[in-house]
């Protein structure tokens, strides 16, 4: 009897803490009746989002685990593994080399403006992310500054990715040399489903990754100082340091994931594929079961699956539906707002609940010892 | 090592805060494996003391401290708690510095973590990216919660833990550290149950005849006379005391902590009969939730006219019931003003209705500090009661009326002997003690029928003090307005009140005219009754 | 001696106004009066720049003026305008499907741009209440969802004006609207003053000038007091019987209805009407341009708006102009980015203001 009680209680909580993922298992199971795709189709459009995406998402893991909530600095690292991708462009290095080439000229970059964010948000303790936020918008300047005005001017770049008048990067630049080279270095296909096995190794490398950082000491700071800076600065650890290295790996990474994504696009939208990224990949994150606070790398493959499963069948499902594929569209849209937008509201009022609580403790305990 | 020498001594230390002398030539020395008692009232330079042995930055930022001190012969000289611990010297404060996410094996070992044999990675990157070794630091942490002699899960979580074992974590931390020989305990058993508390006591002892050498601060006698060999006393920055546990008894210690032979025991000896007058208020079993200032059931009349005073020791409740009554934290039981009974939890009543607050907190609660003095001073009387305000349109409009405002402002800034460059500076810009003034222009602007201040002289010189509390004396006076006055300085509560009221956990432990002498009063605030009374049952 | 005194009193006044006033708007005020200076070169009238920035101060004023109160209130800088947005754009679509043409359109358009600012706003002062702390970040989500959530809305809700729908279809709003025959130019043309190059708009700045008016006397009032009050020390008020909750609502409805009524003077000059995400960046340039007033995160005043408007739109009308014509190139846009969110940036991590 009790332990029936007790189950029930469980499963409310399981509920409660999962309300996001099954709020989007149900979204996405409505939109896949109406959006009358075959299993294969999705089965393959899923796997092609799952490598796209996943590595740019776990770049978001770290930041978390050091406190800082959501980077959406990471467009950062965006922009710089798009300056590599242009660069690999421009010298007409293909293949498994070229991506090779583009992440190494993006790490540099990445650790300066990582760096540069860090120190920024050092001074903006509490309100990291709108500050993060902003500083993506900041440094988008920056990089059209250097892209569309500074290239093939100061910076020598000759081929045809120039605009007609001698400078700046074209809007689209074709990456035909680097087009799905990592998806299909293995080729494999199960059951009419094809699977981009080799960077799907590179994710799972990526994980490990993650996983064994978690264990180091580094990690374990990055854990002390996400809960209690000053604690932890009285431990001596050294806090300034051990955030501003935290968004480094996370612009670093996101990076790296950048330069996947656009391989598997084949196309970069120079002025433009970087800007919406912070918000896709927060929200596949918090879709998945994360919070500001925790996140793990469960959630990001369950946030990526079920946040592309909404985003790939909702316009088709619109236009079923009510005929209206911009509805889907716009659907879809204000579902990644709206996701972020609650997790952020339920963050907040867990930690003010939290505040409340320790002091009824305090009285509760208080009244014990009496 | 040499048995002889002293595991700590202290010599000749002083301390002064801008000319503040806060501690006189202290002088003391501990054995090896000995526990020391260090108590006093609030402000008598315990803490102060401990700084300077724990090599708080504090200390030398305000200009470092006079004298030595030597650690097993060896003059110590800390620019960081890190070099104290470094030395051997472990401290363990009133609020915990504990993570709550982490482990009881993770913070005690926090930031000493044992790490596996390098990898290539942090060979490249340094060895912050060793993987850290879980078996050993449970090992270490778990060889720490023996020398304890405590039971601590060390795989529980801090935030699943109750108060004491917090405790236990925090000091096994300090245990599990290489070459620990001096234990530094602040107040504590304020937090823990009767039970935890005997079990601190017990692990002290233990830990004592382990070679560990500890100062034990605390406010309970009974404690101290339980555990301690040497008991030191001390009272405004010296050591008026240095007792052997063997030879002295909770009265003489009492005597020693509040007694001072000082001229007559200056009481307030206007000696007016309060007996009389009428009640003006009456609080019945009220009880706040204030952190740290709990009022768990306090029951008094205040009589009409009378200045009321409340003392106590810190974190006993006497701060929260004047914010409590004012709606400040949440409260409730009942309390009647003027034969209304008072809503609790509602600022808005209470000064609609008469009341009015000066608040121990002045920069968080008392003033808007990025504002001109004018507002500070007018801001509450306006909003609760509508004055210094001009009706526009039949009153459909409430314009501020600025000429009014400056008026008053500068009326009580001629009156209080505000230091400021006009009524426009902003509230920021004041020092502390006429800060407390613009505080108090701010209620007396209410005229308010019975006014609460809450440790009015916290923090600020001795002339800003004078004016102080000869202006709560003069509004009383002259206003008859009936003053509660909450008061750590028990001297200063004396020397204005009729009658004073000593709080112990949140109770009235029992209520003197201001002409008792320090040794009642005394007795009443540390309890000795309690501890007495314990003894002898046992 | 006293000399000396005086002398370094001087020099510390110097330091104590760029300290106040910053260095970024320094910058910024500089870079624009060197716009000026040198736009004669590029052959650039200065008097149409100035005749633009006018007419752009009238369209963006008040958008700017609605951050005011929930500055005052502690809410922060509040980059869910675009929820006030909508209110306006219910606003103008409703008074123009309902047939209203004209003056009157416009006049029947702010009245339903109240009610629904009120409406929102009261739900959205709601929130913060509940998010005290984060509200900025939640402020810009709240603001991107309901615009997100309203594109929906524009395509499905019944409107019918054929001026309004598209043509092919006969149903959903258009993605612009042109405002002409309903209040296109009803206020710029008001009184307006015509000096060879130099236009004023006297109608839009009046209308600017009533609503600040409005919020200097809301300022000067018990309840504007209050609010400033919350705004500086929250507990303070609330220990002086404030209820800071409604306080911090109150001002919440009245940045989401000055929002509203701001993009209803913004569509009046532009002509048009944008819908589905036109609202969505909208909030940027309002935020940069009161921090480039002088206003922080937690004070602003109705000088900081008119200058920071000022400045602004000055920067945008005259960057363009004068770099094409100077170096045939134009970074205008990418100068903009950096300024307006570096000002941002700059507001976020000052010290003093991080809490």
């Amino acid at each position: 009897m009790k332990g029936n009680l007790l189950s029930g209680k469980k499963a409310g909580t399981f509920l409660l803490n999962n309300m996001v993922p099954i709020m989007f298992i149900v979204i996405g199971g409505i939109g896949i009746v109406f959006s009358g795709f075959s299993g294969t189709a999705i089965m393959n459009e899923m796997m092609t989002r799952l490598s796209r995406n996943s590595f740019l998402v776990i770049s978001l893991l770290i930041p978390i685990m050091a406190g800082m909530g959501l980077n959406f600095g990471m467009t950062l690292g965006a922009m710089a593994g798009q300056i590599g991708l242009i660069f690999i462009t421009e010298w007409g290095i293909v293949g498994i080399p070229g991506m090779v080439l583009a992440a190494i000229i993006s790490t540099p970059i990445s650790i300066l403006l990582g760096w540069w964010c860090g120190k920024i948000l050092n001074l903006a303790k509490g309100r990291e992310m709108v500050t993060s936020y902003i500083i993506g918008f900041f440094v988008n300047g920056i990089y059209q500054l250097v892209v569309l005005f500074m290239m093939g001017s100061i910076i020598p770049i000759k081929s045809e990715i120039l605009l007609p008048r001698g400078y700046g990067i074209r809007n689209t630049v074709n990456l035909i040399g680097i087009r799905k080279c990592l998806d299909n270095l293995i080729p494999l296909k199960i059951a009419g489903v094809s699977i981009p096995l080799a960077t799907f190794i590179l994710i799972a490398l990526l994980c490990v990754f993650i996983l064994w950082f978690k264990k180091t000491k580094l990690g374990q700071d990055m854990r002390a100082v996400g809960q209690d800076m000053e604690v932890a600065r009285e431990a001596g650890i050294k806090v300034e340091e051990t955030r501003i290295i935290s968004i480094i790996i996370s612009t670093v990474l996101a990076g790296y994931g950048m330069i996947i994504y656009l391989q598997n696009m084949g196309t970069l939208n120079t002025y433009n594929s970087h800007n919406q990224i912070g918000m896709f990949s927060a929200a596949a994150l918090l879709v998945g079961g994360a919070s500001v606070d925790k996140a793990n790398i469960r959630n990001v493959f369950l946030g990526v699956i079920l946040f592309h499963l909404m985003f790939y069948v909702a316009p088709y499902a619109g236009k079923n539906l009510i005929g209206e594929a911009q509805l889907g569209e716009y659907f879809r849209v204000f579902v990644s707002y709206g996701v972020i937008t609650l997790a952020l509201v339920m963050y907040e009022m867990r930690k003010k609940r939290e505040g409340r609580e320790k002091g009824e403790m305090l009285a509760e305990a208080q009244k014990e010892a009496k | 090592m040499d048995n002889m020498t002293p595991v700590l001594e202290v010599k000749n230390i002083s301390k002064d805060f801008f000319g503040n002398q806060v501690l006189k030539n202290i002088n003391f020395s501990m054995e090896k494996g000995e526990i020391l008692g260090l108590v006093g009232e609030n402000g008598a330079g315990k803490s102060t003391l401990m700084k300077i042995l724990f090599g708080m930055n504090e200390i030398a930022e305000t200009g470092g401290y006079g004298g030595s001190f030597f650690l097993d012969g060896k003059e110590a000289k800390f620019t960081s708690p890190f070099d104290a611990l470094d030395a051997g010297i472990g401290m363990v404060h009133q609020e915990f510095s504990l993570l709550p996410d982490f482990t009881t094996t993770e913070n005690i070992v926090l930031n000493r973590e044992d790490r596996k044999k390098s990898s290539v990675l942090s060979d490249i990157f340094g060895n912050r990216l060793d993987t850290i070794d879980r078996k050993a630091m449970e090992k270490n942490a778990i060889e720490a919660i023996n020398k304890l002699g405590v039971d601590l899960d060390e795989d529980m979580l801090v935030s699943q833990m109750p108060v004491g074992h917090k405790e236990f974590t925090e000091i096994s931390r300090e245990l599990s550290r290489v070459g620990m020989k001096l234990l530094i305990l602040d107040e504590p058993t304020a937090v823990l149950t009767e039970s935890e508390a005997e079990t601190l006591l017990m692990t002290m002892k233990k830990l004592s005849r382990g070679g560990i050498s500890i100062i034990f601060i605390t406010h309970r006698l009974h404690e101290i006379m339980e555990v301690c060999d040497k008991i030191l006393v001390m009272r405004d920055g010296v050591i008026v005391s240095n007792l052997d546990k063997d030879k002295t008894s909770i009265p003489e210690i009492t005597k020693a902590m509040v007694g001072r032979e000082v001229k007559g025991g200056e009481g307030n000896k206007e000696g007016r009969d309060i007996e009389k007058l009428p009640d003006v208020m009456k609080i019945e079993h009220l009880w706040v939730n204030m952190p740290g200032e709990i009022v768990r059931d306090f029951s008094i009349s205040v009589k009409k006219g009378e200045i009321l005073g409340i003392g106590g020791l810190a974190g006993q409740g006497k701060l929260g019931i004047p914010n409590g009554i004012m709606g400040l934290y949440p409260a409730g039981g009942k309390v009647t003003f003027e034969d209304k009974e008072v809503k609790l939890n509602n600022p808005d009543w209470c000064i609609k209705n008469g009341l009015a607050f000066v608040s121990e907190d002045r920069r968080g609660v008392g003033l808007l500090l990025d504002e001109s003095l004018e507002w500070n001073v007018t801001f509450t009387a306006m909003q609760a009661q509508n004055k210094y305000l001009k009706p526009i349109l039949g009153g459909l409009i409430k314009w501020r009326d600025q000429k009014a405002i400056e008026e008053a402002t500068n009326k009580y800034i001629k009156e209080l002997q505000i230091k400021c460059t006009s009524s426009k500076q902003k509230a920021k810009a004041l020092s502390g003690g006429n800060q407390q003034k613009v505080c108090l222009a701010k209620a007396f602007a209410l005229e308010p029928k019975l006014l609460f201040v809450s440790e009015p002289t916290r923090g600020i010189d001795v002339g800003a003090k004078a004016l102080v509390l000869e202006a709560l004396k003069k509004a009383n006076k002259e206003n008859g307005t009936t003053i509660v006055m909450v008061s750590s300085e028990l001297e200063e509560l004396r020397s204005i009140c009729d009658r004073i009221a000593i709080i112990t956990d949140g109770k009235v432990e029992g209520i003197l005219p201001a002409s008792s002498s320090s040794e009642e009063f005394g007795a009443l605030m540390i309890s000795a009754g309690k501890a007495l009374k314990k003894e002898t049952e046992k | 001696m006293k000399k000396e005194i005086a002398q370094s009193s001087v020099k510390e006044k110097i330091k104590g106004f760029i300290d106040s006033f910053g260095w970024p708007r320094l910058i910024i005020a500089g870079f624009l009066l060197l716009l000026f200076l040198v736009a004669p070169l590029g052959g650039i009238s200065i008097l149409t720049s100035i005749s633009d920035v006018l007419m752009r101060f009238g369209m963006n004023s008040i958008m700017v003026l609605a951050m005011v109160p929930m500055i005052h209130s502690g809410c922060g800088l509040n980059f869910g305008l675009p929820l006030g947005i909508i209110s306006g754009l219910l606003g103008g679509t409703l008074s123009m499907q309902f047939g209203f043409t004209g003056g009157v359109s416009f006049l029947v358009a702010i009245l339903i741009t109240v009610f629904f600012g009120t409406l929102f706003g009261w739900a959205y002062g709601v929130l913060l209440n509940k998010v005290k702390g984060g509200e900025m970040m939640i402020a810009t989500y709240v603001g991107y969802a309901a615009v997100s959530f309203m594109c929906i809305m524009w395509l499905l809700l019944p409107y019918s004006n054929p001026q309004m729908v598209w043509g092919y279809k006969g149903t959903g709003l258009r993605t612009t609207i042109s405002t002409e025959g309903y209040y296109l130019h009803i206020l710029s043309d008001f009184l307006k003053i015509k000096i060879g190059n130099l236009e004023i708009p006297t109608g839009a700045l009046l209308f600017f000038a009533f609503f600040a008016f409005l919020m200097w006397a809301f300022l000067h009032t018990k309840t504007g007091t209050a609010m400033t009050a919350v705004g500086s020390n929250p507990t303070f008020a609330k220990a002086s019987g404030i209820n800071v909750d409604r306080t911090r609502t109150l001002s919440v409805i009245m940045s989401t209805v000055l929002g509203g009524i701001g993009i209803l003077a913004y569509q009046q000059a532009f002509g048009f009407i944008q819908l589905y995400m036109g609202p969505f960046y909208m909030a940027l340039p309002a935020v940069s341009a009161i921090l480039i007033g002088g206003a922080s995160v937690n004070k602003a005043s109705i000088p900081n708006v008119i200058i920071g408007t000022l400045l602004f739109q000055g920067i945008v009308t005259m960057t363009p102009s004068v770099m094409n014509s100077l170096i045939h190139t134009d970074m205008s846009e990418v100068i903009r980015i950096i300024a307006s969110n570096g000002m941002i940036l700059y507001a976020l991590t000052r010290k003093s203001e991080a809490k």
